[in-house]
C-alpha cells in the first residue's frame, strides 16, 4: 500500500512546525509498512489532486496568505472536486481559514477556497494559548497550541472538538476546528499530529479507506506520544 | 530633580547588590525601580555619554556582537556603558546606565553599547536616539510573543523613523535586514560574505526553513546564488530592482578548520578633498577605442570603474579560537560598527583572542576534567547554527538539550520541529559499501543525546520522529550529573532562554565544587 502526501506551498505556508505534521504522517505510515511519498508544491507548480491521498495546507502570515490566495483561485475547482470525492485534507491555522469562504482583515478580504461552509473575521486580541479539546469519537483529548487573530465560525458543521482549555475557533462558542467529509481544519499546531497520534491515524485511516477500502491500521507503541499528550492535559485541565 | 535621580541610582544599586548576594539576576528589577522613581533617568544619563551610542538589534548574535564591540572600544582606553548580561528590554537597558552612574547622578562614559530586543526599541528610543544601530539578522523567533516576522520588521521600521540621524550597520546577506535598512532612508553601512563557504552538498544536508525567500518589495521569489545558512546568502530579485547591496566590510578567505580565520576587506569613500580631484564619470573611457562606448554595457563598465576609483580598500587578517560560522558575522558586525564610528580598532585581533564568550554563548566549564560547553539556542536559525558548531567538533561528545516553555522562552515550542535535528543522526553512510573514514567518524562522534527541561517530552518526540535515540531526564541537574558520570568528557549543553540562567548556575556551581 502507498499514500502520497501533498504539502501545499511550504515556502509560504510553513509557520509553526508544519513539517512535523508531514514527518509524523510519513513515519506512522512507514512504521506500518505503508509506503509514504511526500510531494512539496511550490507556488508555481501545478497540483494534480488525483495523485494525492492527503493534502496538507499549513499556516502563514497574513501577508503570505494574501500571496497564496491569488494562486488558490486557480486550483479551487480541482481542490473542491478532491474534497467532495472524499480526499483527505489537514488544514492548520492559516490553512484552516483558507478552507472557508473568506477571512476579513483590517487590510481587506482574503478570499478563501469555499471548500467548507465557514468564514473568519479578524478580532482582537490574538488568541494565544496552549489548548486542549475533546471529541468523544477520539480515544484521547487533542492537545496543541493556538495563535490566531481570526475568529472562525463554522455554522452547523461538526467541530473537531469541544474546548476544555484555551479559546478554539472564536473564543466564544466552545468549538474548535471543523470536520467535513475527510477534511480536518484546526487552529491547533504544536505541531498537531506528533502529540495526537490518534488524529494522525484518523487521517491515515481515512486516506486508506478511500484508496483501498480498508482503514485497518496495526497498532504502534505510542507511549511517548501519549505521555506528551497527557502532560499538556494534566497541566492545563484540572 | 537631581535628588530624585540620585535616589533612583542608590535604590537600583542596593537592589542589584542584594540580588547578587542571594544569587539572583536582579538587573532588570533594579532598572524597573530606577525608572519608577525617576522616569527621566535613562534620558538624563544617556545624554551624558560623550561620544557615540550604539544599539545592537536582530534576532541572533546581539549579545556576542555587543560585548565584542564594547571590548574593542574599551581597548582604546574609553569608558563604555554596556548591558553585558543581555538584559535587553527597557528595564535592562535602564539598569545598564543606572548601575554605571556615580552616586551623585553623573555618568562618566565615552560610549554606550546597548543591545535591544527588537520589540523594545519602540520603548527605548523615546529615551535616547542612538548614533548607530547594528542590525544582525531577522529570523522567526517566539511567534507567540512577537508574532510573525512582518510584525517585528514593522516595529523596527517605526523605531528607525524615531531616530532619523541614526546610521545603520547592516548584514547585507540577510535580505530582510538589508531591505529594512535600504528602505529606511537612513545612511547605512553593510557587511557580508560574498564567497561561497559551504558546498552545495553541505547545503543539501540542511532543509532549513528559509524566512525571506520572497522579495519584501514586490513579492516575487528571490533568486539566490547560494545560501550560507537559513535565508542568509547572495540574492537578487528577478522582478524588481531589489538586490543585495554593495558590501563595505567583507569577510573573505574564510578558513574554519581550527577556530575562525579570515580577511576583512574594508571599502570606504575617498575623503572629500581627494574626491574633488577624481575625474568625472563621463570622462572615463571604457570602449575599445572604436567610439562605440555609448552602449548600456559600456555605461555599466564605466560606472564600475568610477565606483572603483572613488573608493579606497583596506584589508586585514583576523582570527579567533572559537567555533561557529555565525561568529564571523558577529566579529564582522562589531568591527564594521567600530570602524564606521571612526575608531581605529588596531588591536581588534587581540580583542578577539581575549574575548571569551559568556552567558551561555559557547561558554566553557571545566568540571572534574570534563569540558562542558553551554550554548543558548532559542529559535530555529540559532539552533541550526548551534548544531553546525557542535558538528564542527570532530571529537566524541555527549549532548544534552534543555527545552523550557516559560513566558520568556515563548510558550509555543512548535519551532522545535523547524530545527534540523536529523543532522545529529547523520548516519547515511553507515552500512553502505563505501567505507569513507570521514563519514564513519562523523557518524560516531555523538555518543549520546539526553533531553531535559519542562518540555523534555516534546523534545523526545521530536527525536523519535527522526529516528534518533535519546534518553529523557526531566531535571536538568540530574541530566548533567548523569552525563558527567558516564559521558566521554566532552559535553555540550544546548538550552533555550529560561533554561540558560539556571543551567549556568548549576554548571558554575559544579565547577567551583571540584
Amino acid at each position: 500500500m502507498k499514500l502520497t502526501i501533498g504539502h501545499l506551498y511550504p515556502d509560504l505556508l510553513n509557520l509553526y512546525g508544519d513539517r512535523g505534521n508531514i514527518q509524523c504522517m510519513k513515519k506512522r505510515c512507514e512504521w506500518r509498512g505503508i509506503e509514504a511519498e511526500v510531494r512539496e508544491f511550490q507556488i508555481t507548480d501545478e497540483v494534480k489532486f488525483s495523485d494525492l491521498d492527503i493534502v496538507l495546507l499549513g499556516g502563514g502570515s497574513d501577508r503570505e496568505q494574501m500571496l497564496v490566495c491569488e494562486k488558490l483561485k486557480t486550483i479551487r475547482e480541482d481542490f473542491h472536486a478532491y474534497v467532495e470525492d472524499g480526499g483527505s485534507v489537514i488544514a492548520v491555522c492559516g490553512g484552516y481559514q483558507l478552507l472557508g469562504h473568506y477571512y476579513d482583515t483590517s487590510d481587506g478580504r482574503i478570499e478563501g477556497l469555499s471548500l467548507v461552509d465557514l468564514y473568519t473575521e479578524q478580532g482582537s486580541p490574538r488568541l494565544i494559548s496552549n489548548i486542549v479539546i475533546a471529541n468523544d469519537d477520539f480515544p484521547y483529548p487533542i492537545v496543541g497550541f493556538e495563535n490566531h487573530g481570526g475568529r472562525t465560525f463554522i455554522g452547523d458543521n461538526t467541530p473537531l472538538g469541544k474546548v476544555k482549555f484555551g479559546f478554539g475557533n472564536n473564543g466564544k462558542d466552545g468549538a474548535e476546528g471543523v470536520l467535513y467529509k475527510n477534511v480536518v481544519g484546526t487552529y491547533l499546531h504544536g505541531p498537531l499530529l506528533p502529540k495526537n497520534p490518534h488524529v494522525c491515524d484518523y487521517l491515515i485511516g481515512n486516506a486508506l479507506e478511500h484508496k483501498y477500502g480498508t482503514r485497518e491500521l496495526s497498532s504502534l507503541d505510542d507511549e511517548q506520544e501519549l505521555e506528551a499528550n497527557r502532560y499538556i492535559v494534566e497541566r492545563f485541565v484540572k | 530633580m537631581k535628588l530624585r535621580r540620585m535616589i533612583a541610582i542608590w535604590s537600583a544599586k542596593i537592589i542589584s547588590a542584594a540580588c547578587r548576594l542571594s544569587g539572583k539576576q536582579g538587573v532588570t528589577f533594579a532598572g524597573k525601580v530606577a525608572l519608577r522613581i525617576d522616569p527621566d533617568i535613562l534620558k538624563d544619563l544617556s545624554a551624558q555619554v560623550r561620544e557615540k551610542i550604539f544599539v545592537v538589534c536582530g534576532t541572533n548574535g546581539k549579545t556576542t556582537t555587543n560585548n565584542l564591540l564594547c571590548q574593542a572600544i574599551e581597548t582604546e582606553n574609553n569608558r563604555v556603558v554596556c548591558n553585558h548580561t543581555g538584559s535587553n528590554m527597557l528595564d535592562g537597558v535602564a539598569a545598564a546606565f543606572v548601575l554605571a552612574a556615580k552616586n551623585d547622578g553623573t555618568l562618566d562614559a565615552d560610549y554606550a553599547c546597548i543591545e535591544i530586543d527588537e520589540a523594545s526599541t519602540l520603548r527605548v528610543f523615546p529615551h535616547f536616539k542612538p548614533d548607530y544601530m547594528v542590525l544582525t539578522n531577522l529570523f522567526r523567533d517566539q511567534l507567540d510573543r512577537y508574532g510573525e516576522i512582518d510584525i517585528t520588521m514593522d516595529m523596527l521600521k517605526r523605531a528607525m523613523q524615531m531616530a532619523p540621524d541614526m546610521k545603520i550597520i547592516v548584514n547585507a546577506d540577510d535580505a530582510l535586514s538589508a531591505y529594512l535598512a535600504m528602505e529606511s532612508g537612513h545612511e547605512f553601512i553593510t557587511y557580508g560574505i560574498t564567497e561561497r563557504v559551504f558546498s552545495e552538498e553541505e547545503q543539501g544536508e540542511q532543509h532549513e526553513i528559509r524566512e525571506g525567500r520572497f522579495c519584501k518589495k514586490c513579492g516575487a521569489r528571490l533568486d539566490y546564488e547560494f545560501y550560507h545558512y537559513s535565508q542568509i546568502g547572495k540574492y537578487n530579485c528577478p522582478n524588481c530592482d531589489f538586490t543585495r547591496p554593495e558590501i563595505d566590510f567583507e569577510a573573505l578567505h574564510i578558513d574554519m578548520t581550527e577556530g575562525l580565520s579570515f580577511d576583512v576587506l574594508e571599502r570606504y569613500l575617498l575623503p572629500e578633498e581627494e574626491l574633488d580631484s577624481v575625474v568625472a564619470i563621463d570622462d572615463i573611457a571604457t570602449g575599445d577605442g572604436t567610439g562605440s562606448d555609448h552602449t548600456e554595457e559600456a555605461a555599466a563598465t564605466r560606472e564600475a570603474v568610477y565606483d572603483r576609483i572613488i573608493h579606497r580598500y583596506e584589508s586585514r587578517h583576523l582570527s579567533a579560537d572559537y567555533r561557529g560560522f555565525y561568529n564571523i558575522y558577529n566579529i564582522l558586525a562589531a568591527y564594521a560598527a567600530g570602524r564606521s564610528a571612526g575608531l581605529k580598532l588596531a588591536d581588534y585581533e587581540k580583542v578577539l583572542k581575549d574575548f571569551h564568550p559568556q552567558n551561555g554563548r559557547m561558554e566553557h566549564f571545566n568540571i572534574n576534567g570534563s569540558d562542558v560547553v553551554l550554548n543558548l539556542a532559542k529559535n530555529p536559525a540559532g539552533f541550526n547554527q548551534n548544531i553546525s558548531a557542535v558538528m564542527e567538533d570532530k571529537k566524541e561528545k555527549d549532548i544534552i538539550i534543555v527545552i523550557n516553555d516559560n513566558a520568556q522562552d515563548g510558550t509555543d515550542i512548535s519551532w522545535l520541529w523547524d530545527v534540523d535535528f536529523d543532522r545529529f543522526g547523520d548516519r547515511k553512510d553507515c552500512g553502505s559499501e563505501k567505507t569513507d573514514v570521514d563519514s564513519v567518524e562523523k557518524s560516531h562522534t555523538i555518543r549520546s543525546i539526553t533531553v531535559s527541561g519542562i518540555r523534555c517530552q516534546d523534545m523526545r518526540l521530536r527525536m523519535k520522529y527522526v529516528d534518533i535515540p535519546c534518553e529523557m531526564i526531566g531535571d536538568v541537574k540530574s541530566a548533567i550529573e548523569a552525563r558527567l558520570a558516564d559521558g566521554c568528557g566532552n559535553l555540550y549543553v544546548l538550552v533555550n532562554y529560561t533554561a540558560l540562567f539556571s543551567t549556568r548556575n548549576i554548571l558554575a556551581g559544579m565547577q567551583e565544587e571540584k
